[in-house]
């Protein structure tokens, strides 16, 4: 296969999104729809490519392709180069960015129709899977870095959006801050990688090696370890950097779908997979892994129990899911994080697209005001039924299969967090029918009309499917979500058993029937209590409420970590003292030594400058003198 | 016998009659002159070099017409600026010739 071809797979997007914003959006302004057509044609071409990387690597030996690598930079005896690294986990995250990415790039020609800034939302998103891409072939850290970096601005640039909204500018701002932390850590450790390794590298493959073999051990490694995961808990928003998601919520629901489900918040799973050897190597930094995994699965999936707004039930899901991705990688089950994380993609991007469904005729996201959907709109109900299976753990739907495996691989290595991580199969599956019996359940409870009674718009439009151009990507993902676990099914089903794990070069995880069948068991009773509260209404959900007390307060107040980080930190600890230290030193010393100087100078010169008569006689007397000096001086001490 | 020693003498104190005839007197013309005296005390010294170091060349005679020749020329530029000035201000009085002053 061609070096160019690769290659191309990013640079088809970036091509796009500078095509977008420098040719289309000054010159032909007045045709949106060009844009989008090309992001779509762009990230089709990517996606052909994967798929025929996808081949070449399956048959390739030792399931990776080796490209030649370019030198970059010098700097001393350090040599950054850049090349790519197209390797089976390489594959299997191409095939999921390309593909979700199409599909939400369809949806988005509905769902954006008509919006002002359709050129920007098409070379944002082009710029973003480009960069995305870029990520996850990247052979070193420092280009890994560039680009990971890259995708954060985008995903700063798509929540903010509709920066006219204050909100939107405010989530956009909060989301590169506080991931801003997590990249202070792999900053760090990239830094830290130059003064471990000898001669200095960044190649991956290379620490991997010297990881292996040890010579890279101890403390040195696990700081590393926990550095690189510092990174991939501001990404993938884990606990307690785990504030910024359900704000990012405020971007277009096709950005939520594409980058705060899908890809780019499993860039930190991604980046942990990556790194997988080095964190092998250091017992403690894997326990890290696993318990804020586990920690971040439970305890986001409490705060989706209680919200109302549908999309922020999906993003504390997210948070939930990547939770689980990192449990399984911390238990040391690489293949079952990966296949979850590859499950997750469609089933997770499906909810935000049905999500934004319904969010396109009712014109709202509050689930108090939607109800009776299902009427309206069949093939939103169908799919989002079909996604909502998968991410509760229903069998047989794909879910479930990478579900299991990271909840049987805990159970070998941790039994507490087993426990945990089953309490949250519980709580998916209520909040995830929470929200389809409160949306698509009961009767239609008047959308955005009712919501805004007292400014009361004539929106009271009647309720539509949406367009076929939003239902086919809906159709497909569904049609995934369904079969994307047959590639890692425990028996043979038309590819051998455990499949991915062999490609992936991980141990498969094996099947427990009984956990099989508890964790259903589990999943089964969290929707039936959904039913037994939103639909049937056996019990009212004020009264449980209610029951749980302080409990439900704190969990509805998100534990009040968006108070603790704003008003302790940011406004008592940062802004009240340390900026206002600062400002003062700022003023008094700074400014005073500055303006110190200038008075200093204007003062000094100024009865200098009376010298300076303008008579030339002066000056004369002033030559004449000083050859006089000169004279005796040389007279007395000269020779 | 007169030597080299008087002839400089006599040219230095001429010298120093013009420069303090140049540096400290207000008028412009006087300014003038005492420059011109400058100049001659020079010509005595440059004259008298040549007589006494180099008897057989005349380079100090030739430098000192060069000199006369160009102090001539520069008296009557100078006279004509001179005249602009009291024209233009009514007066010759370099300490009242300060437009340039800070």
């Amino acid at each position: 296969m061609p070096e160019l071809a690769i290659w191309s797979i990013f640079f088809l997007p970036i091509i796009s999104f500078l095509v977008i914003s420098f040719l289309l959006r000054p010159f032909l302004n007045d045709k949106p729809r060009l844009s989008g057509y090309l992001a779509v044609l762009s990230i089709a071409g990517s996606l052909l490519l994967s798929f025929w990387v996808l081949s070449e690597v399956i048959n390739a030996p030792g399931h990776r392709l080796s490209l030649p690598d370019h030198e970059w930079a010098m700097v001393g005896n350090l040599t950054i180069r850049v090349g790519l690294i197209v390797d089976s986990l390489t594959a299997v995250m191409l095939i999921v960015v390309t593909l979700v990415s199409l599909m939400v790039q369809i949806y988005s020609q509905g769902y954006m129709h008509g919006d002002p800034g359709y050129h920007r939302y098409f070379a944002f998103m082009s710029l973003f899977t480009g960069s995305m891409l870029g990520l996850v072939m990247a052979d070193n850290l420092i280009m890994l870095y560039v680009f990971w970096e890259m995708v954060g601005l985008c995903s700063y640039l798509l929540i903010g959006f509709w920066y006219h909204r204050p909100a939107a500018a405010a989530a956009a701002k909060k989301a590169f801050i506080v991931t801003r932390f997590g990249d202070l850590g792999f900053l760090l450790a990239i830094l830290f990688v130059v003064f471990q390794t000898d001669p200095p590298t960044f190649d991956i493959e290379r620490l991997h090696s010297l990881a292996v073999a040890g010579t890279l051990g101890g403390t040195a490694i696990t700081l590393l370890a926990l550095g690189v995961f510092a990174g991939a808990m501001g990404k993938s928003a884990q606990f307690p950097l785990h504030t910024w998601l359900p704000d990012a919520m405020e971007g277009p629901t096709p950005v939520s779908a594409l980058i705060h489900a899908a890809t780019m918040v499993a860039a930190g799973v991604f980046l942990v997979a990556r790194m997988f050897p080095v964190f092998e190597a250091s017992p403690q930094a894997m326990t890290t892994v696993s318990v804020i995994g586990g920690v971040t699965a439970v305890f986001a999936a409490t705060m989706g129990l209680v919200v109302y707004d549908m999309k922020r039930v999906m993003a504390y899901s997210t948070i939930s899911q990547l939770g689980y991705m990192m449990l399984g990688l911390g238990v040391g089950a690489y293949a079952a994080g990966i296949f979850h994380l590859f499950n997750h993609a469609f089933f997770k991007a499906l909810l935000f697209l049905g999500a934004g469904s319904a969010n396109h005729t009712t014109g709202t996201f509050d689930m108090r005001f939607m109800g009776g959907l299902r009427r309206y709109m069949p093939w939103t109900f169908a799919t989002l039924t079909v996604a909502s299976l998968s991410l509760a753990g229903i069998p047989p739907f794909s879910g479930f299969w990478s579900k299991d495996e990271i909840l049987l691989e805990t159970l070998h290595k941790n039994q507490a967090l087993f426990w945990l991580a089953l309490v949250g199969v519980f709580m998916t599956a209520f909040y995830v029918f929470r929200m389809m019996f409160m949306a698509f359940g009961g009767k239609y409870r008047g959308g955005a009309s009712a919501e805004h009674v007292t400014q009361h718009s004539a929106h009271s439009h009647a309720l539509h499917e949406s367009p076929p151009v939003m239902v086919v990507p809906m159709l497909v993902l569904g049609v995934l979500s369904v079969i994307s676990g047959v590639v890692n099914l425990p028996w043979s089903f038309g590819l051998p058993p455990h499949w991915l794990a062999d490609f992936l070069g991980g141990e498969a995880a094996g099947f427990d029937v009984n956990l099989a069948g508890t964790s259903s068991l589990v999943a089964a009773l969290g929707i039936f209590l959904a039913y037994a509260i939103y639909s049937a209404r056996w019990l009212s959900a004020e009264r449980v409420g209610k029951l749980f007390g302080p409990i439900y307060t704190l969990v509805y107040r998100k534990y009040y970590f968006d108070e603790l980080y704003e008003d302790l930190i940011v406004t008592r600890g940062l802004y009240r003292n340390l900026s206002f230290a600062l400002d003062w030193f700022d003023r008094n010393i700074i400014d005073n030594v500055v303006d110190g100087m200038a008075w200093l100078g204007r003062n000094v010169g100024r009865p200098v400058s009376r010298v300076q008569t303008g008579q030339v006689q002066v000056y004369g007397i002033g030559i004449s003198l000083g050859i006089l000096l000169i004279l005796a001086a040389f007279i007395i001490f000269g020779r | 016998m007169v030597g080299l020693e008087h002839y400089l003498i006599l040219s230095g104190l001429l010298f120093c009659i013009g420069m303090v005839g140049a540096l400290a007197k207000r008028n412009i013309v006087t300014i003038l002159m005492s420059i011109e005296i400058m100049f001659n005390a020079v010509n005595i010294a440059m004259v008298a070099f040549s007589r006494y170091v180099t008897p057989t060349l005349l380079t100090g005679q030739i430098f000192a017409i060069f000199i006369i020749t160009v102090a001539a020329a520069e008296v009557a530029l100078g006279l004509a600026i001179i005249m602009a000035i009291y024209r233009a201000r009514e007066t010759v009085d370099v300490g009242k010739i300060d437009l340039m002053k800070w």
